[in-house]
């Protein structure tokens, strides 16, 4: 019994380091506004933010880079923006992405706000 | 904790003068690098100088931070572990523990060069960010790996930006850029002796300031609150964050 237990934690586990972080989200984040949304002060300060904070993984233009996948896509521009808000605060500890909760509320909407102003990539070229 | 593949470089310093001694300048040198999203190590070179003695350097210390919870919570724990091999001329005093205190501070360095503390120190960091406001409280444990008791000391600290909301504009002087604080930090006594008696306190107004390339600088008057304490120290440092080091220098070993 014991083992059966322990090997359901361990294929639990396994899936839970397979899921990306949005579809880890809590449901109830979904529906969190942003309050910023649209925002076009707080996206150009998003924007800078985002340099600082995200760029050197991400890429400066969101592309993605050697670790981090990119971000500049339409699974993050139609992602509800209570689900970002939710991954920006907890990271993603097991593919390498750390917690940016020590970035003020505010601050971390406006990231969302630049993340959601972008077109994304893989919408012009169809894929 | 480091972003995964950054590497920070930092100076912290700290100038003061005890009661009977004379001034002196602490020096530490900081390496601190993410290796991963829940594990940061850092390797310190510490020195000193102390005016009508002498400047000399005093050890080296390595630390690691793991980050015990995956998701965050109200308090979130941060588990350091560090060793040093500092000798007792050593004035950095990024922690103070026991019954550190300004005696501590005017032994020649001649003679307090000849005492070895080879010790591992354990803290448990517990950390809050509530509505802009960064909550930080340690415990710390630390023990001489050759012989004494072990030795426990404490900080806390709450401090938070000027402004919670990011300008458009790309600047240097503005609020959001400069972070105020305080912090209290003193010693807790041994195993065999644990309490307040005999130790020192501190209390710590402190100020950062964040260039937009990164570079930040931090300065921390310290108030003694005790006798034991030495009556002000000025703590003062520099980092600079060199993002995805761990890239760049891969790649330079891979052409």
């Amino acid at each position: 019994m014991k083992l059966i237990g322990l090997t359901c934690l361990l294929l639990i586990s396994a899936w839970a380091q397979n899921v990306g972080p949005l579809e880890q989200a809590p449901a109830k984040f979904a529906n969190k506004k942003n309050p910023m949304q649209g925002n076009e002060s707080a996206s150009r300060a998003g924007a800078k933010l985002y340099a600082r904070e995200c760029a050197a993984c991400h890429g400066s233009e969101g592309e993605g880079g050697e670790k981090a996948p990119p971000l500049k896509r339409a699974e993050v521009f139609q992602a509800p923006p209570g689900t970002l808000f939710w991954v920006l605060e907890n990271g993603s500890l097991n593919r390498g992405m750390p917690s940016f909760a020590h970035l003020p509320e505010p601050q971390r909407w406006q990231i969302i706000t630049y993340l959601q102003s972008q077109k994304p990539a893989d919408h012009a070229t169809g894929k | 904790m480091e972003e995964p593949g950054n590497l920070e470089l930092a100076t912290k310093s700290i100038t003061g003068r005890p009661a009977d001694g004379p001034r002196f300048l602490g020096a530490t040198t900081e390496l601190e690098y993410g290796v991963k999203g829940w594990w940061t190590t850092e390797f310190y070179l510490d020195g000193q100088a102390t005016f009508g003695d002498s400047t000399l350097f005093t050890g080296y210390r390595w630390e690691n931070r793991f980050r015990l919870l995956p998701r965050e919570h109200w308090i979130n724990p941060v588990l350091y572990v560090e060793f040093e091999n500092i000798n007792g001329a050593d004035k950095g005093l990024l922690e103070v523990v026991g019954h550190d205190g300004q005696e501590d501070l005017i032994v020649p360095n001649a003679d307090a060069r000849l005492e070895k503390q080879r010790e591992i120190e354990a803290k448990l960091i517990l950390s809050s960010y509530v509505k802009g406001w960064t909550v930080a409280e340690n415990f710390i444990s630390e023990k001489n790996i050759r012989h004494e008791p072990f030795e426990f000391g404490y900080s806390v600290g709450v401090s938070r930006p000027l402004a919670l909301t990011a300008r458009a504009d790309r600047c240097n002087v503005c609020p959001e850029n400069f972070q105020a604080g305080i912090e209290l930090y003193g010693g807790l006594g041994t195993h065999a002796d644990f309490g307040v008696r005999d130790t020192s306190h501190y209390i710590a107004p402190t100020v950062a300031w964040t260039l937009a390339s990164g570079t930040s600088f931090k300065i921390s008057p310290g108030f003694g609150l005790t006798g034991a304490s030495a009556g002000f120290l000025l703590r003062f440092g520099v980092s600079y964050e060199i993002a995805q080091f761990g890239r760049a220098a891969r790649s330079m070993f891979h052409r």
